[in-house]
């Protein structure tokens, strides 16, 4: 067996590369390893050592074309309110409206400095579509969108734009035509034309190098924050509070603050309408994977997912569409089970409320992503300290009518009276 | 290197002793697992020397239309890995059954059962293990595994498993596999090496693809058995790749379509079984018509 002994040192090896503690690995089919090889290749060359000045060049567009570096902005009713410091991120202000960009325009161009002809990508409710057709057409790559039929139906205007940019939509019809489904077939696509094309994963998920990759494009976030936050208060934030679904804003301004072990780092998930799990029609009526998901592969890494006892991945559920997904990245689950990451829970409910209370309180309406870390603000401020910063992750203009919807069928604290039209 | 005539897997035997070989693959509970039964026995009848059962799992990347559906037929007709084994405990076939799933099935088969041996317990394991998996398969009489989101860099804790189980482990070979990566699939395959005739997902097409040829020209210096899937729908295509030097054809998406359309689904798995495997040692009769000069040239040993 001296072969197999052999291969599995070797195997070890690159499993510590590959992983997060016992989170990530690469476990995808055959034919996409090549591909996933490459891409670790061209992460270290471009994305880590900076060759070709691919970082430099990665910095200048997302100043130019992206907006960077956006504020970091005291809000100062929710200061007085809280009896406490708080301080926005503010990533709703990078084009676009969401952090997103950070991530589909790096790897747009990491696919140019690697030779691809062709970008794929999935979206759930349209985000990273839409960064992604916006970085394709900048960077003139030829670009199709696959995103699930439910999507497509209630997320028209993002279609529209992802359309605009140039890019192709594919409706995908299994399953509930929703994130997970759409992530399958773009992988399907990828595993046919993987010779050319490159996949834009839009989180921190996948098999690794995506997960470190993802990261390191939206870790501008946190680099940003941190420095802001030391210049404008003098110190860094007793904590540092972001929304969590697969957790590419939640890495990102979480990455570079993980050193520093007085920072309390929260991933506020989505709670849904409840967090206990019908097990019988297999859904899970929350995105509360850190909170309540078990360790399982999918997607290409092992990570924390809503899934049943046999191993079926649970459909998951929130009223907020960027954050309703069952896995979530393997490093924030790696994170998370080391205890230097809390994750917590809010629910629909308390989003809205905090979609409402930014809105009205600071004029800045936001993404209901983001309003599940303002409706945990409110719930829980006592807890985090005298400085605190949270991420306002998007804008919530997409949102509007999700939320007049969602309004309507509750009685809430913090929402305005809407009724001036005509009945 | 070579285990030629010393091996104990009940599928390289299987293989070798009724080259060409054919490999049949079907969805378990598609469209339930009593009608799955007869298929698989219909299939052994009709000239299978290996069959492939899936065991259905919710996000399955690697395949086509064809078998999404199989599996959301038998994901809605309530299949579960218990079921898929007591089916497994029922089988008496003559062909060697394999199991074709997704690595998240053979986890949490471990994991739950793990958390309800520790329900007790104070701190149960939550860390999934696939040793039960494979126990539980070894003992309904499974020979082998087959999972297409495992690669050999990720396979080494089920590698050891089915070692020690007795169980084969059959990696895919793809068309972007090559150099160092494939020498490594090669040490590590058990049964037979799975050739990927195209890239991207499982289903039945017209034609043979190019790539197979490549393919089985790339892996022709490796002793161990291979067979082509990814859309092999008809006896000339058995014929075709046999041919071209694999050892077994694997047909699976054609087989799922007789399923969904016809009125007596055993039969016509019975009389296509027996298509392709006529097409496979067609295959095998043109070879050796062709090789006949080259044998008188070059004894087998040099090969």
């Amino acid at each position: 067996m001296s072969t197999s002994n052999h291969e599995t040192e070797r195997n070890r090896e690159r499993n510590s590369e590959a992983t997060f503690g016992d989170y990530g690995g690469q476990y995808v089919p055959e034919a996409l390893m090549p591909a996933v090889q490459e891409l670790e290749d061209a992460y270290e060359r471009y994305v880590l050592e900076n060759e070709d000045g691919f970082m430099d060049e990665f910095r200048e567009r997302m100043r130019d074309f992206g907006g960077r570096p956006t504020p970091l902005q005291r809000a100062d009713r929710l200061s007085e309110r809280y009896g406490r410091e708080i301080y926005l991120k503010r990533e709703d202000l990078v084009h676009g409206g969401a952090h997103k960009l950070n991530n589909a325009l790096g790897q747009v161009l990491l696919a140019k400095y690697m030779g691809k002809e062709r970008i794929v990508a999935e979206t759930g409710a349209g985000q990273h579509g839409t960064a992604t057709a916006m970085a394709a057409a900048h960077l003139d790559m030829p670009c199709e969108i696959y995103m699930g039929r439910t999507d497509v139906n209630r997320q028209r205007p993002n279609v529209y734009r992802m359309r605009m940019n140039g890019a192709e939509v594919n409706p995908v019809e299994a399953g509930s035509g929703t994130l997970k489904e759409a992530i399958n077939e773009t992988m399907r696509d990828w595993a046919t034309t993987v010779e050319t094309t490159h996949y834009v994963i839009g989180s921190i998920v996948g098999p690794h190098p995506f997960p470190k990759l993802v990261r390191d494009f939206q870790a501008v976030i946190g680099r940003e924050a941190r420095a802001q936050i030391q210049e404008q208060a003098g110190r860094l934030p007793d904590s540092v509070v972001a929304c969590a679904g697969g957790g590419s804003n939640t890495m990102g301004t979480f990455h570079k603050f993980v050193p520093d072990e007085d920072v309390d780092l929260i991933a506020v998930e989505a709670g849904g309408s409840s967090l206990e799990i019908d097990a019988e029609n297999a859904v899970a009526p929350n995105s509360a994977t850190l909170s309540t998901g078990t360790d399982g592969v999918l997607h290409g890494a092992m990570t924390k997912l809503l899934q049943s006892e046999e191993g079926q991945i649970m459909e998951s559920h929130s009223v907020s569409a960027g954050l309703d997904y069952a896995g979530v990245g393997p490093e924030l689950s790696h994170l998370v089970e080391t205890g230097r990451v809390t994750p917590v829970s809010v629910g629909d409910e308390a989003a809205l409320n905090g979609f409402h209370r930014l809105s009205n309180l600071e004029g800045i309406i936001p993404a209901l992503e983001s309003s599940h870390a303002l409706g945990f603000l409110e719930e829980a401020h006592e807890e985090l300290g005298d400085l605190v910063v949270v991420n306002v992750s998007g804008r919530g203009d997409k949102d509007l009518e999700t939320v007049l919807e969602e309004t309507e069928k509750r009685d809430l604290e913090a929402a305005p009276d809407v009724e001036v039209f005509d009945s | 290197m070579s285990q030629e005539g010393t091996t104990d897997s009940d599928i390289e035997a299987a293989i070798r002793e009724n080259h060409p070989a054919l490999i049949t693959y079907i969805t378990a509970g598609d469209p339930s697992l009593e009608e799955t039964k007869e298929y698989v026995e219909a299939l052994d009848r009709g000239g299978s020397d290996l069959i492939e059962l899936g065991l259905p799992f919710s996000e399955p990347i690697a395949e086509g239309p064809t078998i999404q559906a199989a599996i959301n037929r038998a994901l809605d007709a309530g299949t579960t890995p218990e079921g898929f084994f007591d089916l497994v405990d029922d089988l008496e076939t003559e062909a060697p059954l394999l199991v074709m799933t997704y690595y998240n099935m053979i986890l949490q088969y471990g994991s739950s059962e793990a958390s309800r041996a520790s329900e007790s317990d104070a701190e149960p394991s939550n860390k999934p293990d696939v040793r039960p998996f494979v126990e539980r398969g070894a003992e309904a009489g499974l020979s082998g595994i087959i999972v297409p989101d495992l690669p050999a860099e990720e396979a080494d804790p089920l590698r050891e498993a089915c070692d020690d189980y007795g169980l084969d482990l059959v990696f895919i070979v793809a068309p972007t596999t090559e150099g160092e990566r494939l020498d490594r699939i090669m040490s590590q395959v058990s049964g037979f090496a799975y050739v990927q005739a195209r890239l991207g997902t499982t289903g039945a097409r017209a034609d043979v693809s190019g790539a197979t040829h490549d393919s089985l020209a790339r892996l022709s210096e490796y002793d161990v058995p291979k067979a082509v899937g990814f859309g092999v729908s008809e006896g000339d295509h058995a014929a075709e790749i046999i041919e071209a030097g694999a050892d077994g054809v694997i047909v699976g998406s054609a087989l799922i379509d007789l399923i969904a359309s016809s009125d007596d689904p055993a039969a016509a798995l019975e009389a296509k079984a027996e298509e392709l495997k006529r097409g496979a040692i067609r295959g095998a009769d043109d070879n050796a018509v062709e090789s006949v000069g080259e044998t008188a040239a070059t004894s087998p040993s040099e090969r």
